[in-house]
């Protein structure tokens, strides 16, 4: 863009500068009389602020369709909220239980995973962490979906006593005369559905302090009743929780028998029978449930995961676990991450091994050729560079089938019996052909591009001074040759080792590689976490080898075609 | 480097040996082909041989003997195989005929230095016979789509009556298919609907960027060129599941406009490497130049700055265009099936219900790439030398 102005003034006003300076002496000024060094500095500050600003439109672009989803990603491989979230309380309680003591917990902690999971239920949570912790213990899935589907049963003792009492206790209408604000019973009383949004719950003054516990869960089972499910909450009845929450209150400490406002009659006979009532034992009941609740490893892996954020999705993408004594590796017919990974390594260098071999007599024949034939060839590099990889992934399907044009031929010149065909497909063969192929072009480009520089009469001066071919190659060509294949050496094994489409298709079981695990965990077993960990580490491993291709080659030095 | 060496006619010592040997390496294969290696190969030794001598001492005159050898060849090989025997003999009756005379007369030498020992001479040549092996390598997978999509079978082999060249073999039915089937045609028009319109993102985001980081002073020059290359560097997968779980928060998962946006941000890198690249011999002065003549910067930049970088522009938005048409990963996860594209469809059909309409998919696909491949090309020489540097 046009920076001629400041240019131009600052050129004629240096030599104006220039000249008054022997005129008279003190600062060099400009020709609008600033001082020259303030005039040059805001003429670069000006250069600076126009580039960013030309910069700022893709760079947010950037940031907001591709950096943010990846730090997504990363923050989505440490974040364990769920556990937190759907179990508040008997994970606070869970934080003095002695994890690595023989001892489960004891009845409060009972008590608290009553009151989460019956909360959990009603909001559908509890199947999502039960899946959640699956992943750490094979079981909690259906202990959970089992637990939900029964944790009704368990407060309902205390409601059956209850409404046995009186009849009083049985209607939403009655429980909101008790704990609801007038003002709020007077605005519910004129409410219709078609008004639309109901008015916020608001509780009776002094409730609170009488009913503490009973309160807490009214307003909670109010709060889900109206911002939930959008139910008329006056004419709900409440939970069997609230029942158990009326006996807690009703049987601690309280002050009921002074208390005067409405339903007093009905709460102070609740609390002289309560006492009586036939109670429940939460970790009995649990254990009624499923044995498993009376289970050591289950409490230790909801301990364990409690925490808001895990190292855990971590530990399981490197075969380890988290357990109560720290970090361990898992048992070793469980470990498939380390092979994986191993395996996409190994491959990756496999891959760029081959690439190098054909690479190397490609580059240095386009390098050496005249220019017309060169270009010639090149078009033969290009054009599979330009050929969608999929089309280049589903020729080489094709191909490799048993029945594919390679074996056919192979059978027809007679290499190969009839039955006993190449398995070139579905396995890691397969996936070494294709992808050598299609990353042979990335290899092959750079080369060429360094090789294009190393004069050929070096090469003749070698031999001339008595080099035999294999030594002026070895000490004089290959030598200056290297920075190419590092070059391309990184940029083939970087782009091989996050390969995802053609191990997919013709890789079969043992030819993927990591990023079809990756893909595994975010689309089939939704296991987004491990998913998410996976990807982190590969992600790590990449930019380690681009900031090596950055200190190497430049990436303002990558060309293209 | 031309070299000019004298040749001179060879011994037969040194030729029909030489072309017995080819006569060997053939006659394996239609050994084994037959069932009998040794018959094979030495068969193939001596006939070959004794034809080499025969050709150039007693016919002698070059042209008929070659045409003589193609002749008798092909006829052999149509009398053993029919049609695709004849064609193969037509081969092989001009590559010996080629091979003899070349050895004979000496031509082999003719572009090389003259100082190379025989080892070196057979050196050079097996070089490039492994360099032509490895063009054959890069070539074979498309050169063996496009005649398999005229399959008239649903199979993804030569069937023999393709082999006979037998018209009964050939069809255009997987292309009939490919533009009557509902999924493939609703595939092509979301594809067509994605790519320019991320295009046309990257590439007006991408120039005004390359152009500001070619200014002579940018702040983090480095730092931002990594971030705007990053999505060229992320592995697809990464970068497919990274907005996966960032789109569905908010609420792009499964749109147009997500998948648009996720395609511009894959495209970028490539303008920005091809604009920069152009700019990098872009003379600054013309662009004061124009200023001291009046023009104001919106003037300069398209009346100076643009024509100028506009084949980089151009090739960066091609580069663009074939990243999001070809693009099937993240679109895989940031897609819902109403934005089914091209690739996608191909990959749901290599994966479960294989159909040879991928082949014809794929030619067409071919021959896009050819278009694309000579237009970039094109462009190229322009802006090189619109920019005064020789064209290479």
């Amino acid at each position: 863009m046009s920076d001629a102005p400041t240019v131009q003034t600052a050129a004629s006003s240096a030599a104006e500068a220039r000249a008054a300076d022997a005129a008279h002496t003190g600062p060099m000024l400009a020709a609008d009389g600033t001082p020259l060094k303030k005039s040059l500095n805001r003429a670069l500050r000006l250069q600076k602020v126009r580039a960013l600003a030309l910069i700022g439109p893709l760079l947010i672009f950037v940031l907001v369709t591709f950096i943010a989803p990846i730090a997504d990603m990363l923050f989505r491989s440490v974040e364990n909220e769920i556990v937190s979230n759907t179990l508040p309380r008997t994970t606070d309680m869970l934080a003095e239980w002695d994890a690595k003591g023989t001892e489960f917990p004891q009845e409060p902690i009972f008590e608290a995973l009553y009151d989460d999971m019956f909360f959990a239920k009603e909001a559908k949570l509890h199947t999502r962490l039960g899946s959640r912790l699956n992943y750490e213990l094979t079981g909690v899935s259906s202990l959970f979906r089992k637990t939900g589907r029964k944790v009704d049963d368990m407060g309902e003792v205390y409601q059956d006593q209850f409404e046995d009492l009186d009849d009083f206790w049985k209607t939403g209408e009655n429980w909101n005369s008790l704990m609801a604000s007038d003002g709020w019973l007077v605005a519910m009383d004129g409410w219709k559905k078609s008004d639309g949004k109901q008015p916020p719950f608001e509780l009776r003054e002094g409730i609170a302090e009488m009913l503490p516990a009973t309160t807490e869960t009214y307003v909670r089972f109010a709060d889900f009743i109206q911002n939930q499910d959008e139910d008329n909450l006056y004419k709900k009845d409440p939970w069997a929780i609230v029942y158990s929450s009326l006996h807690a209150d009703l049987t601690g400490q309280n002050s009921v028998a002074s208390y005067t406002g409405p339903a007093a009659a009905e709460l102070k006979a609740a609390a002289a029978a309560a006492p009586a009532f036939e109670t429940v034992n939460f970790s009995e009941a649990f254990r009624d449930i499923d044995k498993d609740w009376h289970a050591l490893d289950v409490w230790q892996t909801i301990k364990v995961y409690s925490p808001k954020y895990t190292s855990g999705y971590f530990l399981n993408a490197v075969d380890m676990q988290k357990s109560v004594d720290g970090p361990e590796l898992r048992p070793e017919n469980e470990r498939i991450y380390g092979i994986l990974f191993w395996r996409t390594i190994v491959m990756s260098v496999v891959i760029t091994g081959s690439c190098i071999l054909l690479g190397y007599p490609v580059a240095w024949i386009l390098a050496n050729l005249p220019v017309r034939q060169a270009n010639l060839l090149l078009i033969l590099v290009l054009l599979p560079f330009w050929t969608s990889l999929l089309v280049r992934t589903s020729a080489w399907k094709v191909m490799l089938q048993q029945e594919g044009v390679i074996n056919d031929t192979l059978v027809w010149l007679g290499l190969v019996a009839t039955d006993d065909r190449l398995a070139l497909i579905n396995n890691q063969t397969g996936t070494i052909i294709a992808m050598t192929h299609i990353l042979l072009p990335f290899m092959i480009l750079p080369l060429y591009s360094v090789m294009q520089t190393i004069q050929p009469s070096y090469l003749r001066a070698a031999k001339s001074l008595g080099a035999t071919n294999w030594t002026a190659f070895w000490r004089v060509y290959f030598p200056q040759s290297i920075p190419g294949i590092g070059a391309g050496s990184i940029l083939v094994f970087i782009l091989a080792i996050g390969y995802y489409i053609t191990p997919a298709i013709v890789g079969g079981t043992s030819g993927t590689f990591i990023s079809n695990r990756i893909a595994y965990h975010i689309s089939s077993s939704l296991n987004w976490g491990l998913g998410a960990a996976l990807g982190a580490i590969l992600l790590a491993a990449v930019l380690l080898l681009y900031y090596a291709y950055d200190k190497i080659v430049g990436i303002d030095n990558v060309k293209l075609g | 480097m031309v070299a000019l060496t004298p040749i001179s006619r060879t011994e037969p010592t040194f030729y029909v040996p030489v072309v017995a040997a080819f006569g060997a390496f053939f006659g394996v294969f239609i050994g084994t082909g037959q069932g009998n290696l040794i018959a094979g190969v030495l068969g193939g030794a001596i006939l070959m041989g004794a034809l080499a001598f025969i050709l150039t001492k007693l016919i002698k005159n070059e042209k008929a003997a070659r045409w003589g050898l193609t002749l008798l060849i092909a006829l052999g090989g149509f009398a053993l195989a029919g049609i695709p025997g004849l064609l193969i003999g037509i081969f092989f009756g001009w590559f010996f005929g080629f091979l003899t005379f070349w050895l004979y007369e000496g031509r082999y030498r003719a572009k090389i230095p003259p100082y190379l020992t025989p080892g070196q001479v057979l050196w050079h040549f097996t070089f490039r016979v492994i360099c032509g092996a490895i063009f054959v390598f890069l070539i074979t997978p498309i050169l063996v789509v496009m005649p398999l999509s005229f399959n008239a079978e649903n199979f993804f082999t030569f069937t023999p009556e393709m082999l006979r060249f037998d018209p009964a073999g050939y069809s255009l039915k997987h292309y009939r298919d490919f533009f009557t089937n509902a999924d493939w045609q609703n595939a092509m028009w979301n594809s067509l609907k994605i790519a320019p319109v991320a295009t046309l993102l990257s590439v007006s985001f991408g120039t005004l960027a390359a152009i500001g980081l070619s200014q002579p002073h940018v702040p983090f020059r480095r730092a931002i060129m990594a971030i705007l290359i990053s999505p060229m560097i992320v592995p697809l997968i990464i970068s497919a599941a990274g907005m996966y779980f960032f789109y569905s928060r908010i609420g792009l998962q499964g749109t147009y406009v997500g998948v648009v946006l996720a395609h511009a941000a894959l495209g970028i890198p490539f303008v920005i490497i091809t604009v920069t690249a152009t700019l990098v011999g872009f003379d600054r002065s013309l662009t004061r130049a124009a200023a001291n003549m009046g023009a104001n910067p919106v003037t300069t930049f398209f009346r100076v700055q643009m024509p100028l970088i506009l084949p980089g522009v151009i090739s960066g938005g091609l580069f663009a265009f074939i990243t999001s048409f070809d693009e099937v990963v993240v679109v895989l996860f940031v897609g819902s099936s109403g934005q089914k594209t091209l690739p996608w469809q191909m990959f749901i059909g290599l994966r479960e219900q294989i159909s040879p309409t991928i082949l014809a998919v794929a030619t067409i696909l071919v021959g896009i790439s050819i278009c694309l491949l000579t237009v970039v090309e094109l462009l190229r020489r322009r802006s090189e030398r619109l920019r005064g540097m020789s064209p290479s």
